[in-house]
Parts: structure tokens; C-alpha cells; sequence
């Protein structure tokens, strides 16, 4: 009786185990088919971008289209970096100017200011946080007018002042970001630095920042992003069109060559590019700040 | 979020030592403290201050008391007609969105091979710039020749005519919005990897299918991640403006004029700055009760679990 009911339960068990393979089988290929069906969708416009980029303004035009370019051609590249309209390396530079500058000013305060928001003891701190986080809820278009219009008093409209030096002062959500991290670094290690007659100053060079790289690496990559993707700002507080970002200049060039695709999609891809290439040189950074701070791209 | 008091406070002044923290943390803290003021209080305040004003810039501002809100609220039809467009684009752009990314999520946490391949593929759309971006599917919406209509040809369908119709511009931006919903898809994946698996372990002990897990494991455990995604989304969405400025300026028959375009128009284009800090602040107030009220219901569907 004992050796049927085993012989039963492992011929059961091992029906149970093939039919779970079997299953799982199916349930995997239908996961890799949906997945790999998105995948097409979610990367045909880029390729689509980059196609046109490529094509002679004819074949634009072809109906049904073609995905891939024949003749191939780089004519759409040559008129937009040539074109008077898109001084290309000019826009870059200002790109670059805001971008860098806007890293350097944001790791700076609030790396400092979210040090002594962490580890620094002084009236009225907790409070001043919170206000902090409830700042995060005001969205830029309801600051905007004033800002411009404190910006037009202070005569630095059509600068890159009012774009950057705010990002001197810290903003809210990356000051709470490195809060958060110096928070978790043992008291034990400034104590003892403290001890040693450390200044609070050489505590947060020497200790603080070495350990906040990978936070640093954070802010710095998607403050970079912002600015380089920054449309409003630009729009709003620069009038002369030689003082534009690339994101600028490229709504700009569209104003004049509407229905020209292949110089389009070649500024597009430009402008498109150097992200691209930076989010594939530093995607764990990139994953790891996304999940670390939930920040829309 | 816990924030700490400092448990035995030593009275302030009270050595040397304390008076050095307490400088410093001021000093350090400074840059922030001035933003807070000048950059911050001080915009918001102007703001409510404009927008009981007639202002041009040009000339200084004329009280007028209630007037810009009584323009808004009643006599403005256009502002109506921006806020229904915004919500519209908010009430599909965000819970699809949310949905969708929810979906590729669960889909990515099969324990598949090529994981890498498929989440960076999901997040490259949401880092592409705006504006080319705009100028991408400004292309690729084309009614003529544009890709999505060669497509819906394809399949047997009409060609739609996207961005020319008053009917189709609004989910054409909707459908835009789906096309950047990378960074949601990697926040509920990493969400879902912190699920611990012995939860689903006990389950199937327990004899739970896989519906029955989903419903009473990944949703109850998912739900905060839900909630910030849902918050972070609508705030978004209700800003929605490089877009439309690229794409549409706001027609066709004003059926793209979101309200941040609204604004941005009365702001820089008539110089009604008074009309547009009204503007702002209704805006603002919206936010934050909207905000407020999903808070206020999330307790209901939220599950801040004892991990």
C-alpha cells in the first residue's frame, strides 16, 4: 500500500512538473513576443528619425515608404549644418555653457546645503526642510512671470543669468536627494574628524563628498539633461537667436523650413545624439537615479 | 520621511563647539535660504500680488482688483476650453501611461534573458529632447505621408487625419505621451524586484493561483509606487507645453491649447501679465488640491506595508 501510493505520487509529481514546464514554456514565449513587439513599436520612430535623416527629399515623399534609405545621402545633415538660419556649433557651445555651468552650480549648493541639512545641527533646520519639500509642488509656469519680470528689473533678461545662477542656489529636489545619502553616513566618521579639529568645511571636501560619488554622478547626469532638453526657460528669458540652446534654435529652424524632413530629422538626430550616447556610457547611473529618485527623463 | 530631531538638545549658544555648528550649517545652508526667499516666497507672492493687477510691463501695475479671476472664471470661454483640453489630455495621457508601464514592468520581471536589451530600449524614447521629439512625431503624424497612417493603411484601416482635426489632435498627443513612458516602466520594475519572493512562496504554499497573488501580493505591495507615479504624472501632464508649442501652437479650433500654453501666450505674447499670474495661480491651487485629494483617497488603496 505504502509503495503504491509512493510510486502514484511520484508518477503525480512528475506529471505536475512537466505540466508546470510546459506551461511556463508558453507563458515565456508569449512574454518574449509582447516584449519584443513593444520593443519594435517603442524603436521605430527613432529609426524612423534617423531614416529620413538619410534620405534625398524625393524619396521623403515615396508612398509606401522607405525604411531604408536609397539612395543613401548625407545632403540633409550638410543643409542643417550649413544653413545661416541653425549656426549649429554656436547653439552647441551655448548648449554646452548652459549645461555645464547649470552641473557645476546644482552639485555645488546642494551637496553643501544638503550636508547641513543632514549633519549640521542649527534653529529652525527640520522646519526649513519641510518648507523645502513642499517647494518641490510649485510648478515653474506659476513662478515664471514674476521671475521674469525680477529678471527684467535686474536688467539680465536675454543672459544666461537667469537660467543659471538660480542653479547656485540649489534646488529642492536634489538638495532633499543628497539629505537623504548624508543622512546615512555614520556619525562616528565626522565625529571622529571633528575630534581630530577638523573644520566642518573639510569634513564635507574631504569625507562627505568622496563618499556621495555615485549621488553626485546622479544629480550631475540628469541636471545635464534638463538643460540640455530646457525649451521653456530658454524661450522665455533669451530673445536674441544668437544666444539660443540647441533645443531653441532647432524649434527656430522649423519656423523656416516646415515640410523639409530630411533636414529636420537630420537636426533632430544632432541634437538627439549626444544624449544618446550619453545614456548608453552611463546607464547604470542613469537606472540606478531613476529608481533612486523616480525623475521623469 | 523621518526627520530627526537631535535628541538631547544642548542649549544652543551654549560652547564654542555648537556656535561653530550652528555657523556653519547656517553658512553652508545659505545659497538655499536665499533661493528660498528671492527665488521662491518672493515669485509666488508677486504672483498672487499680479494677479489682481492690469500689467504690461511697460506701464506699473493698476490694482483691479477681483477682475482678472471674474475674466477667468466667466467671461474668458477660451479658458474653459484650455482647461478641458488639459484635463482631457491628463484623465488618458496618465492612467494609459500608467497601465502600459505597469504591463512592460510585469512582463520584464519574468526573469527573462535580454532584460537589459528591452528596458533600455523602453527608456531611450523618454530621453530623446522634447523638441525632437515634437519634430519626430510631427513626421511621423503626418496625415499624408506619415508612418502611422502608411501603418493603419496597411492593416486595412483609414488614414486618420491626426493633427488637422479637432477630434484626433488631442489623442495624437496622447498617443505621443505613451511613447515616453520609459522611466515609469523602470521605477515599477525596480518596484516589483523589491517584492520579496517569499510572499509569493507562502501564496503558492497556500495554494494561490497566479491572478490570486497578482491581486493580493503585487498590487497591495505596488500600490505607493502607484500612488508617486500617479501624483508625478498628473503634475506633469497638467504642464504639458514644449509639445503642443512645437507641434501645434494650440489648433486645430484651439483643441491643443493646454493650459500652459494658454498661460505662456498671455504672459509673452499679450503681455497680460496680471491675466497670466491668475492664470498661474489657478493653476497652482489645482495642483495642490488635486494633489490633496488623491492623498486623502489613497488611503483606502494604498498599502504602506510592514516590511
Amino acid at each position: 500500500m505504502a509503495a503504491v501510493s509512493a510510486t502514484t505520487r511520484r508518477g503525480f509529481l512528475a506529471w505536475a512538473r512537466q505540466s508546470i514546464a510546459v506551461q511556463n514554456f508558453v507563458r515565456r514565449g508569449i512574454t518574449y513576443i509582447i516584449l519584443t513587439f513593444a520593443a519594435v513599436l517603442f524603436l521605430t520612430p527613432l529609426f524612423w528619425m534617423i531614416s529620413t535623416s538619410f534620405k534625398t527629399p524625393e524619396k521623403i515623399f515615396l508612398f509606401p515608404p522607405q525604411l531604408v534609405p536609397d539612395p543613401f545621402t548625407l545632403r540633409g545633415y550638410e543643409r542643417v549644418l550649413s544653413s545661416p538660419s541653425f549656426p549649429f556649433f554656436l547653439y552647441l557651445r551655448n548648449s554646452l555653457f548652459y549645461a555645464v555651468l547649470s552641473v557645476i552650480g546644482i552639485v555645488l549648493s546642494c551637496s553643501l546645503v544638503g550636508y547641513s541639512f543632514a549633519c549640521l545641527r542649527w534653529p529652525g533646520r527640520d522646519a526649513i526642510f519641510i518648507v523645502t519639500l513642499a517647494t518641490m509642488m510649485i510648478p515653474f509656469p506659476v513662478v515664471m512671470v514674476p521671475l521674469y519680470i525680477v529678471f527684467k528689473f535686474l536688467g539680465v533678461l536675454n543672459t544666461y543669468w537667469p537660467l543659471i545662477g538660480p542653479n547656485f542656489l540649489g534646488t529642492a529636489f536634489f538638495i532633499f536627494l543628497m539629505r537623504q545619502f548624508f543622512k546615512t553616513i555614520p556619525l562616528d566618521l565626522t565625529e571622529a574628524a571633528r575630534v581630530d579639529g577638523a573644520s566642518y568645511g573639510a569634513i564635507y571636501a574631504r569625507i562627505m563628498m568622496p563618499l556621495a560619488r555615485p549621488v553626485v554622478a546622479t544629480t550631475a547626469l540628469f541636471t545635464f539633461l534638463y538643460c540640455w532638453n530646457d525649451f521653456l526657460g530658454p524661450l522665455i528669458f533669451l530673445s536674441d537667436d544668437k544666444k539660443y540652446p540647441l533645443a531653441l534654435g532647432l524649434a527656430l529652424l522649423r519656423g523656416q523650413h516646415r515640410s523639409e524632413w530630411d533636414m529636420m530629422m537630420a537636426g533632430s538626430t544632432i541634437v538627439s545624439l549626444p544624449i544618446i550616447v550619453l545614456f548608453f556610457f552611463t546607464q547604470k547611473t542613469f537606472i540606478q537615479g531613476i529608481t533612486l529618485t523616480g525623475i521623469k527623463g | 520621511m523621518a526627520v530627526s530631531v537631535a535628541v538631547p538638545r544642548p542649549r544652543l549658544w551654549a560652547t564654542k563647539a555648537r556656535r561653530e555648528e550652528v555657523s556653519a550649517g547656517l553658512l553652508f545652508a545659505s545659497p538655499w535660504l536665499i533661493n528660498l526667499v528671492a527665488l521662491t516666497a518672493y515669485p509666488v507672492l508677486a504672483a498672487v500680488f499680479y494677479s489682481f493687477t492690469e500689467y504690461t510691463i511697460l506701464r506699473p501695475p493698476r490694482f483691479v482688483g477681483l477682475e482678472n479671476y471674474i475674466t477667468m472664471f466667466s467671461k474668458d470661454h477660451l479658458y474653459w476650453k484650455t482647461v478641458y483640453n488639459t484635463l482631457y489630455y491628463s484623465f488618458f495621457s496618465v492612467p494609459l501611461g500608467l497601465a502600459l508601464a505597469l504591463f512592460l514592468a510585469i512582463l520584464l520581471n519574468q526573469d527573462i534573458r535580454g532584460l537589459a536589451f528591452y528596458r533600455t530600449t523602453f527608456y531611450l524614447p523618454s530621453i530623446v529632447p522634447t523638441v525632437c521629439a515634437s519634430m519626430l512625431w510631427l513626421w511621423i503624424l503626418n496625415p499624408k505621408y506619415g508612418l502611422i497612417n502608411y501603418l493603419l493603411t496597411q492593416v486595412g484601416l483609414r488614414p486618420i487625419p491626426w493633427l488637422s482635426s479637432p477630434t484626433w489632435s488631442k489623442p495624437a498627443f496622447i498617443l505621443m505621451s505613451l511613447w515616453g513612458i520609459g522611466p515609469s516602466t523602470v521605477i515599477f520594475l525596480a518596484a516589483l524586484q523589491e517584492i520579496p519572493q517569499h510572499l509569493y512562496e507562502a501564496a503558492r504554499i497556500d495554494g494561490a493561483g497566479a491572478w490570486a497573488s497578482f491581486r493580493n501580493i503585487t498590487v497591495p505591495m505596488l500600490s505607493p509606487i502607484v500612488l508617486f507615479n500617479l501624483i508625478n504624472g498628473i503634475i506633469g501632464s497638467l504642464q504639458i507645453f514644449t509639445q503642443v508649442y512645437i507641434i501645434s501652437e494650440g489648433g486645430p479650433l484651439d483643441s491643443t491649447r493646454f493650459y500652459v500654453l494658454y498661460l505662456y501666450q498671455n504672459a509673452f505674447n499679450y503681455f497680460k501679465m496680471g491675466y497670466a499670474s491668475a492664470l498661474a495661480l489657478v493653476l497652482f491651487v489645482a495642483i495642490l488640491l488635486l494633489t490633496l485629494v488623491i492623498l486623502r483617497t489613497s488611503a483606502s488603496w494604498v498599502y504602506y506595508g510592514g516590511e
